[in-house]
């Protein structure tokens, strides 16, 4: 499996992401969706860095300050998530629609 | 077979009905996306993806769902309607940079080289040292952030 069998999985990976994250209804698996993507990302610039010729290691360090960037967004948004359900009572992303009456 | 890992388990954390089993979904899928890595000849990304995703991100992901599930997992459909536009636009981007990917030609370099860790860790400290700090900073933010979040409404405190 070469360069674009990776980009093709990492593709395949973050259309994956984006369609649950567009989809699904629970806004814990909203915030899993976009770990996907994320991570979909993080593939392609591993593979960038493993095949293509200038011999420098951006592409891991790169993915490893994606990681970092990762857990921080994961922290804060299942903190979010677990306060809107203690006022809410229901992880659906739908019932929140006080906005909007 | 990695690749299998990958892709299932990213179709199954988007399909299945109970969250419990789309996080178990989700931690197959990072397990494969590790594998991938140490494939890439970059071992300290695949040591990094075990430690931070499976290790960390993973628990806290479960951790949250026991916190808040109410015992109720057996909705009508998990899915929003507007899934019905969600779907063709994710196919239409997959096919539009997958057929990218595929018709670029790549200037492929002959052998591929691994990453080594000692290289990783001096250009992190020398050409990345800003970064490295302001991601510093953005965690000790995070963890400041998620505490206030997290923590209880003043009025159901112990004294």
């Amino acid at each position: 499996m070469g360069l674009q069998g990776y980009l093709i999985v990492s593709t395949l990976l973050f259309a994956i992401g984006a369609f649950g994250f567009l989809s699904r209804r629970n806004a814990i698996l909203m915030l899993i969706c976009i770990e996907l993507m994320l991570n979909g990302v993080n593939l392609s610039l591993v593979a960038f860095n493993a095949y293509l010729p200038p011999a420098s290691n951006a592409g891991a360090i790169f993915a490893l300050l994606v990681m970092a960037v990762a857990a921080a967004e994961a922290t804060v948004g299942l903190a979010l998530v677990i306060a809107i359900i203690r006022t809410r009572q229901t992880p659906e992303v739908d019932e929140y629609s006080d906005l909007k009456e | 077979m990695l690749a299998v890992g990958v892709i299932g388990g990213g179709l199954l954390v988007v399909t299945l009905r109970n969250i419990i089993h789309s996080a178990v979904a989700m931690m197959v899928c990072f397990g494969s996306l590790a594998g991938m890595y140490a494939l890439l000849g970059a071992p300290i990304v695949a040591a990094a993806q075990v430690l931070i995703y499976l290790g960390a991100i993973s628990v806290l992901i479960l951790f949250a769902i026991m916190l808040t599930q109410a015992g109720d997992a057996n909705l009508p459909s998990p899915f929003h309607r507007q899934a019905l536009v969600a779907g063709p636009i994710a196919l239409v981007f997959a096919g539009l940079v997958g057929w990218a990917a595929i018709s670029t030609d790549w200037h492929v370099a002959a052998v591929t080289v691994a990453v080594s860790v000692t290289a990783i860790a001096t250009s992190l400290f020398t050409d990345y040292a800003l970064p490295f700090e302001i991601l510093s900073l953005l965690l000790l933010v995070a963890i400041i952030g998620a505490i206030y979040l997290a923590r209880r409404p003043e009025d159901e405190e112990l004294h």
